[in-house]
């Protein structure tokens, strides 16, 4: 079977050594130490292991390593830069939109793929947007309410 | 409430899986913490109050293994200005590592960011029974209020001793000691510095007052926050050791099958595998997944398994393999049903259903277990880290001495990780392979072989007067359990049951127990009872009741929904429901939208009216309540496990829904804050009026009456 060797994880080549139909999520967990993208399901219904691929959010449980080649993939770790939150970051703890925070990973990531391709969500957009993100917690409509704040506060910042 | 629903061993019955068989068979000293910790001061409860202080959650024996006989060492201020607290309570969404920090930080007098909680850790901190049944508010916080009153005052008295000044003239403001009307000060750790001090915890300490309090009773963000929204917090599934081992286990064809033969051969030729055959255990560990997994399916194993019913005969089962005797624990009685009937205009009887559910933690089990020689440490998510202790010990033939069980904050719970699968099988394939093992279940195996929310039969035979007057209430649950089972309504006469039965699959305690299932029953009586007499659902409630705390959360519910309003839209309906749990009030109101032709039911809107005492963390309140409102409404609609033979059939989130954004309604929140009474618990009791208010709001829509939680799994079509 195919080994892949490389990937582009969070602006860096990544050297890996797994078999091509191996998940994203096991290579990013095991081999990188990436372990902010959370196993929920394996089964892409729960959302807590999207990442982005070339800037679209994925189920990287059921992409396979063979399947993303060279694409550019950014995880949950990559979102702070210099020590500064990302927009969503700060207003999911502003409003407190998280309980056990397992599935904050995958809703902050999904939640800034939706900031960039609709700056400006209504709260209809943003709950159909991740509808396929699980938070067993319940705390959907404080998430509802950060991806709201986030894109006023991008506003403002001209972002 | 009586004392007559107090269980013969303290213990609600059905948390049936803490007296479950187990699946596998298979000291510390006085701890050295200023070794560990450095120097500084260091608070302490003698053996016998550790005793005391666990004698509420404390059940049976072979229950949480034996008290260590050291002393409990609760908190430590260090010579470097950091103050630690050692809880046994464990965090999984609760944000109590954000409410006891507050508490802390509220009596030391001491910033909450200088405060570190080291949780869940049974090496390090005193015994805990478990965190559950929303005891962590009412005792723990508590607890940890006294130990920080009892530091602040040692540091006082340090201070009034360093500057030979009587205490009286001192105050500890903010970390610092300070003396009035002058500027001398003096930080804590300067106080501590180079000593090894250490205050036991008096009988009796001051506490501030909830009225008084400046830092508990505010918003509070979650402490630790940061690492949770960067991905840096490691759950239990992401802990990480060298030569880490990845473990997997064969699963049987059918739950309670035997192993009759396990052919390993095949499997132990994958490179690196260690196959262990243990009784009825069949596990693997191998260097990664991938292999684990081509190991275990090479396993060539014969199964024997007894024929099992299916969720379609669920209900004649539970009744009819229901014990036989009765007046046993949760039975109650007063007056004479007998009389209360005769003496009613109207009578009424229903029966009323709850399926199995699933927790379905987003983190599903999980553990990582280490030997270093005969000692064992596991890192798991449990919400019982020293019952899990025990547990170890009892399988793996060792003493709870050689084991350390470490729970780091965990992707949640809902009651339904009070057990230890995932560390008894890490710890027996790392024990075989000599290196440690990590087990996490996959979705599959969470949904299959933890136990469930029990299914129930509820029977209410009721009269009530022309004038609204219930004169007669008798109830008898099957199964589901006795939590909640008792009204907060003031009738004259009651008989009131639990009947344990035989359940055909694993079952135990759930997110409020069988408050919600008996809370469903009681309150959608209480609509059907209310339409028979003809009366409003709201003021047939007040009219029954006589606890003035009661009241007040139907007429703060009521008043927030604008109860009575006239409707306004086709298909739309108006509940109300209300009661009484674990020290907690709580109303709800509901507001649904039924579309008969297509059969979609929306919850569009839910208000809740809560008072558990003084309020803690308001803003941690009002997720906790939320969270409920949300998880209960899947229960109320469509969440049921469904099973035929011994295997469940739906162990997936694509075929066990559960609620998503779309589900989630309004949710609107009153907090009824009362500083003179102790905080109680909150996690738990806003779920139990959810599934009544939505199904007494579907009658109100539709005149279809639905008994059977879920309500609504195939929608509500027209006939």
């Amino acid at each position: 079977m195919a080994r892949i060797t490389k990937l582009n994880v969070n602006g860096a080549g990544r050297l890996i050594d797994a078999d091509a139909e191996t998940s994203l999520l096991t290579v990013l967990r095991e081999q990188l130490d990436l372990t902010g993208s959370k196993f929920g399901c394996g089964e892409g219904q729960c959302g807590a292991c999207t990442v982005l691929i070339d800037g679209n959010p994925r189920r990287s449980c059921i992409v396979t390593v063979g399947a993303v080649g060279q694409k550019k993939i950014t995880t949950i770790e990559a979102l702070e830069q210099d020590g500064r939150l990302h927009p969503l970051q700060e207003a999911f703890l502003e409003e407190g939109a998280m309980q056990c925070a397992f599935c904050t990973s995958g809703m902050i990531v999904t939640g800034v793929a939706l900031l960039k391709s609709n700056p400006n969500p209504s709260d209809k957009e943003i709950s159909d947007f991740m509808q396929g993100n699980i938070c067993r917690c319940g705390t959907y409509p404080r998430i509802v309410a950060a991806v709201r704040r986030a894109a006023k506060a991008q506003k403002g910042s001209g972002q | 409430m009586s004392d007559d629903l107090t269980y013969k061993n303290g213990m609600e019955p059905e948390r049936y899986e803490l007296t479950a068989p187990r699946a596998y068979h298979f000291e510390w000293g006085r701890r050295e913490f200023f070794k560990l910790l450095g120097a500084g001061a260091l608070i302490c409860s003698v053996a016998k109050d550790v005793l005391a202080q666990q004698e509420s959650g404390r059940v049976r024996q072979g229950f949480g293994g034996s008290l260590p006989k050291e002393i409990g060492a609760w908190l430590h201020i260090g010579e470097n200005g950091k103050v630690r607290v050692f809880t046994g309570k464990v965090e999984m969404g609760q944000n109590i590592r954000t409410s006891l920090t507050q508490a802390v930080a509220e009596e030391l007098h001491f910033p909450q960011n200088g405060i570190e909680l080291v949780m869940g850790d049974t090496q390090l901190t005193p015994y805990d029974a478990g965190t559950f049944g929303s005891q962590t508010t009412p005792n723990m916080n508590l607890q940890l209020r006294r130990v920080a009153a009892a530091a602040r005052e040692m540091l006082i008295d340090l201070a009034a001793e360093r500057w030979q000044v009587d205490r009286n003239h001192l105050s500890a403001v903010d970390g610092k000691i300070t003396i009035a009307e002058s500027e001398r000060e003096i930080a804590y750790a300067e106080l501590v510095k180079g000593r090894q001090l250490t205050q036991t915890i008096p009988a009796e300490n001051s506490l501030a007052p909830a009225a008084a309090w400046t830092v508990a009773g505010t918003p509070a963000k979650k402490v630790n926050g940061r690492d949770f929204v960067t991905g840096k917090h490691r759950y239990p599934s992401d802990q990480k050791l060298p030569e880490l081992l990845c473990g997997k286990i064969l699963r049987p064809p059918a739950f309670g099958a035997t192993l009759l033969s396990a052919e390993t051969h095949d499997a132990e030729q994958v490179p690196g595998v260690t196959v262990v055959r243990d009784g009825n255990f069949v596990g693997v560990a191998a260097p990664s997944e991938e292999l684990a997994m081509r190991a275990v399916a090479a396993v060539k194993a014969e199964w024997k398994s007894e024929p099992q019913p299916s969720n379609k005969e669920l209900f004649e089962d539970l009744k009819s393999n229901a014990a036989k005797e009765t007046g046993r624990q949760g039975a109650f009685q007063a007056g004479s049903m007998e009389e209360g009937l005769a003496a009613a205009d109207h009578r009424l009887q229903q029966t009323y259903t709850v399926a199995y559910i699933a927790h379905a933690p987003l983190e599903p089990r999980a553990a990582v277990a280490q030997w270093s020689g005969e000692k064992l440490t596991v890192w798991t998510g449990t919400q019982r880290p020293f019952g899990v202790r025990a547990e170890l010990a009892e399988a793996l033939h060792i003493s709870e001495n050689d084991v350390r069980v470490i729970m780091p904050d965990t992707g949640s719970g809902y009651g339904g990780k009070h057990s230890g699968e995932t560390a008894v099988e890490a710890a027996r394939l790392a024990r075989a392979a000599k290196r440690p093992v990590k087990v996490v279940w996959t979705r599959e195996e969470e949904f299959t072989w933890a136990y469930f929310r029990p299914a129930g039969v509820i029977e209410v035979t009721s009269g009530a007067r022309n004038d609204g007057t219930i004169t007669a209430w008798e109830f008898h649950n099957y199964n589901s359990g006795a939590s909640g089972i008792r009204p907060s309504y003031a009738i004259p006469n009651q008989r009131i049951e639990f009947h344990p039965t035989r359940s055909p699959l694993r079952q135990g305690s759930y997110r409020g127990l069988a408050a919600t299932a008996n809370h469903f029953a009681r309150e959608s009586h209480m609509d059907e009872l209310a339409q028979l007499v003809k009366m409003d659902p709201l003021d047939f409630r007040l009219k029954n009741l006589k606890d003035e705390r009661f009241r007040a959360v139907l007429e703060a519910a009521a008043r927030k929904f604008n109860w009575g309003q006239k409707k306004s839209a086709p298909g739309q309906g108006f509940g109300i429901a209300a009661g009484f749990e674990k020290g907690g009030y709580v109303a709800t109101c509901a507001e649904v939208a039924v579309n008969r032709a297509n059969g979609e039911v929306k919850v569009v809107r839910l208000v809740t009216a809560f008072e558990c005492g003084a309020v803690v963390n308001p803003d941690g309140l009002r997720n906790q309540i939320e969270g409920s409102e949300i998880m209960g409404l899947g229960g109320a609609l469509f969440e049921a496990v469904e099973f035929e033979n011994g295997r469940m059939l739906n162990p997936r989130f694509s075929k066990y829904r559960v609620p998503r954004f779309s589900d989630a309604p309004v949710l609107e929140t009153v907090l009824l804050d009362r500083k003179d009474l102790p905080s109680a618990g909150a996690g738990e009791t806003p779920i139990v009026g959810v599934a009544p208010a939505i199904g007494n709001a579907i009658f109100d829509a539709t005149s279809v009456r639905l008994r059977s939680l879920p309500m609504v799994p195939n929608g509500l079509k027209s006939p």
